[in-house]
């Protein structure tokens, strides 16, 4: 069996996200860049998954611009095989990245494709789900927990009522939440191994696909400051705070 | 245990100008050597704070065509200002009264961040292997005491020390030369600097700590290239520090301050001086109508020659501010660290080919214009002890007529931990309360650093006594970590009337401050998991 695993490369998770004066984004000039937290999580059920005998190769793909590969080089020193950077330049929409996953499908031929339930960026959580599509393959999202069989997956997804098992058919699309597992350290001398890794670099534009985007961003702005609160000295005052004042009782 | 261990044969700790220096100079001297740098912060430039003006002398020497290297050394510096503070007034010094180390023409306002992120690339480009994200926790011993070389921190041990299910051992990486460049205060160079008694006959170092703050200020109020520093108010006349105000580029101001660390009122919170100064009218109608985007703080080097310990021990050398390179007067070190860093490749490589010992490197060190500086320096911080009038005189007097020609030397006499008065003998002092304007509470600081430790890990600040805050610091100082601490790591907090001192370690910035001002030297500042730590942008 053989893993197809998607990175992004995204603002650090710690980083205090600042919108540019115009409104035309966030500024991401002087910014730490890390992967998507569980894009982590999707490279170490992977790994995990190899390790277990299961499958056979792991490959680690990304879209983006030069040094997006980054990602790719901390998923190999977790224990991907081998990387693909499909360059691009500027704003990729989830469903050009898809069109640009299903390429990346038809050439690799993997049975499973792992990747986050959505990136921290955009928050879109769209990309495995239009993949899936695209592919007409079945789809796991959120999953918490996975197990291989024979020819079937069965996955435990995070969804607002608690916990859902399903069993879907081998191919298939899985994104990943961040309960599925604890990402692994990469260590030292796998990080010098990793940089011995093939990395191949693929231009968007050699795929054929059309990655123009289809939204256009009106104004990026931050959320109102919230109002500092104040202190009541009893109940009655809080109720009568919130009757007479909020008005929401 | 047993760990894995690589051979190299230079390992440096560190990737500031200083050790990033050591690893450009190697590879420039014979590419064959093997190098590799440890950087704790998660990627190079995470962990550097400076103001900066940015003289370029050593940049010179290291990678002389870096103008046509794209560097992030843009803005020169165009004009200078110097003020004396009074609480509303203040007064402008002529800046052809300033001695001559104080003059900043030819010098460049840059992020020391960005230039080290920029040192890197030279660096991996000509094949050192840097490693981001792997603090060096221990330092190795042969058999014969000389260093062998260092062990990264184990990854994945929880709260109690035990390990975790992503528990990833430590690797040891050997050397034939170990290089200690972690900056101020490092806590492998403080156990070298003891170890090998390379203080002894030295007079103990001063330190300060200095903030920075990332202002993004009115197109019409920024001046791009203008310089201007500050002394006097708020601080009184006994307390030793300063400002600066750098503007540099994109309608970006380096508002910072920087405060000597032998201050001697335990009430004194030196965050809350520095929210104060910026209520200056001469500050405040600078920065109003501006934006804050960053802050952070970070211990450094004020002792000078006086207190530079020796910086060679078998198997190993010191540099830059680990060591302490700073020129106090000059408020720069950036250029006397990377001096330090290439003078240490010079003697590594003559060390590995022609057997010549480390020790020749205190005598290209003194041959060097880098010691020169801080020879001539030397005079002014200890000046300041008899307050900030006499000093300027003094200073004027050194620095102007006798150009640090002065045939004496003055002493640091005491260690900053040594320094804070009883509560009984110091000023209350009342800070006014942020407006969330142009004053902040810490916790909104600190936000803005990224810094973050992973909760289940040890505690990386560690009481060798852990009563001593309560039964002794709170009574005698009202336990000052609550203030010099520049992060609101440390706190004592009322619980059923018992005072209980907390440490909230997952702020830490890795300033140093508690290491050095503790009092009793109770605090020990020991690596974190690796990646921890501030994530600065172009500080």
């Amino acid at each position: 069996m053989k893993i197809l695993v998607a990175v992004k490369r995204v603002i650090d998770y710690n980083v205090q996200v600042r919108v540019k004066e115009d409104g035309s984004g966030v500024v991401t000039e002087n910014v730490k860049m890390s992967t998507n937290p569980p894009d982590d999580n999707a490279i170490e059920e992977s790994v995990k998954i190899k390790e277990s005998g299961k499958a056979k190769e792991v490959v680690a793909v990304t879209v983006g611009e030069e040094k997006a590969q980054e990602t790719v080089r901390k998923a190999l020193a977790v224990g991907a095989d081998r990387g693909i950077h499909v360059k691009t330049e500027g704003i990729v929409e989830p469903l050009a990245v898809s069109k640009i996953l299903q390429k990346i499908v038809e050439k690799e031929k993997p049975d499973l494709v792992f990747m986050g339930k959505q990136a921290i960026d955009d928050d879109c959580n769209q990309t495995g789900q239009m993949l899936a599509a695209l592919l007409k393959w079945p789809q796991a999202t959120f999953a918490s927990k996975i197990e291989v069989k024979e020819k079937s997956l069965e996955v435990t997804r995070e969804v607002d009522e608690g916990l859902e098992t399903i069993e879907t058919n081998i191919p298939a699309i899985v994104t990943c939440d961040l309960r599925l597992n604890e990402p692994r350290y990469a260590s030292l001398p796998n990080i010098m191994k990793a940089k011995k890794k093939s990395l191949e670099q693929i231009n968007a534009s050699d795929l054929g696909v059309d990655i123009k985007p289809r939204i256009e961003q009106i104004k990026v702005e931050e959320p109102p400051k919230r109002k500092s609160g104040i202190k009541v000295k009893s109940v009655e005052e809080l109720v009568q705070k919130l009757k007479n004042e909020a008005k929401v009782i | 245990m047993s760990r894995e261990a690589m051979e190299y044969d230079v390992v440096i700790v560190g990737g500031g100008p200083s050790g990033l220096s050591t690893a450009i100079k190697l590879k420039q001297i014979d590419s064959n050597l093997n190098v590799c740098l440890l950087e704790k912060g998660s990627e190079v430039g995470a962990h550097i704070l400076s103001g900066n003006v940015f003289e370029t002398k050593a940049l010179d020497e290291l990678l002389p065509n870096w103008k046509e290297l794209n560097t992030p050394i843009k803005t020169k510096v165009t004009k200078e200002k110097f003020l004396f503070l009074g609480k509303t007034k203040s007064l402008s010094w002529p800046t052809w009264l300033l001695p001559s180390v104080q003059k900043n023409h030819n010098n460049y306002i840059i992020s020391l961040a960005n230039l080290c992120r920029w040192l890197a690339e030279q660096a991996e480009a000509l094949g050192v292997e840097i490693f981001p994200g792997f603090p060096a926790s221990e330092i190795l011993y042969n058999d014969d005491g000389s260093v062998k070389g260092v062990a990264t921190q184990d990854m994945g041990i929880d709260k109690e020390g035990n390990k975790k299910d992503n528990f990833e051992s430590g690797i040891e990486l050997h050397a034939k030369v170990t290089v200690f460049a972690e900056g101020c205060r490092g806590h492998l160079g403080k156990q070298l600097i003891s170890k090998f008694n390379l203080n002894d006959g030295k007079d103990p170092q001063q330190y300060g700590i200095g903030f920075k703050e990332i202002w993004e200020i009115d197109e019409k109020k920024h001046e791009e290239g203008l310089v201007m520093h500050t002394a006097g108010w708020p601080l009184d006349n006994s307390t030793y520090g300063g400002s600066f105000m750098y503007h540099a580029e994109n309608k970006q101001i380096f508002l910072g301050y920087v405060i000597g660390l032998d201050y001697k009122n335990p009430n004194l919170s030196p965050f809350d001086e520095f929210q104060r100064f910026k209520t200056h009218p001469q500050i405040k109608k600078i920065i109003e109508g501006g934006k804050r985007i960053s802050y952070g703080a970070r211990a450094l080097i004020e002792g000078g020659l006086q207190s530079l310990p020796k910086m060679y021990m078998p198997g190993a050398l010191l540099i830059g501010c680990d060591a302490g390179t700073l020129n106090t007067p000059k408020i720069k070190g950036s250029h006397t660290a990377m001096k330090s860093g290439i003078i240490a490749a010079e003697t590594i490589n003559e060390h590995i080919k022609e057997k010549k010992e480390l020790s020749i490197y205190e005598n290209k060190f003194k041959k060097s214009w880098a010691y020169k500086e801080l020879y001539l320096a030397r005079n002014v911080k200890p000046s300041f002890r008899w307050g900030l009038f006499f000093a300027i005189l003094f200073t004027g007097i050194d620095q102007i007529l006798f150009r640090g020609k002065f045939p004496f030397t003055l002493k640091h006499k005491h260690a900053d931990h040594e320094t804070l008065l009883p509560l009984n003998k110091a000023k209350k002092i009342d800070y006014p309360k942020p407006d969330g304007v142009i004053t902040f509470d810490k916790t909104s600081s600190v936000y803005l650093t990224g810094t973050n430790h992973s909760d289940n890990q040890p505690v990386h600040l560690q009481l060798k006594d852990s009563n001593l805050p309560i039964k002794y610091n709170l009574e005698k100082f009202d336990e000052p970590a609550q203030r010099y601490c520049p992060a609101g790591v440390y706190e004592v907090q009322l619980e059923n009337n018992i005072s209980k001192f907390v440490i909230n370690s997952q702020n830490c910035i890795h300033c140093k401050t508690c290491d050095i001002k503790e009092p009793s030297q109770n605090i020990n500042w020991v690596t974190p998991e690796g990646g921890g730590g501030p994530k600065y942008g172009n500080m």
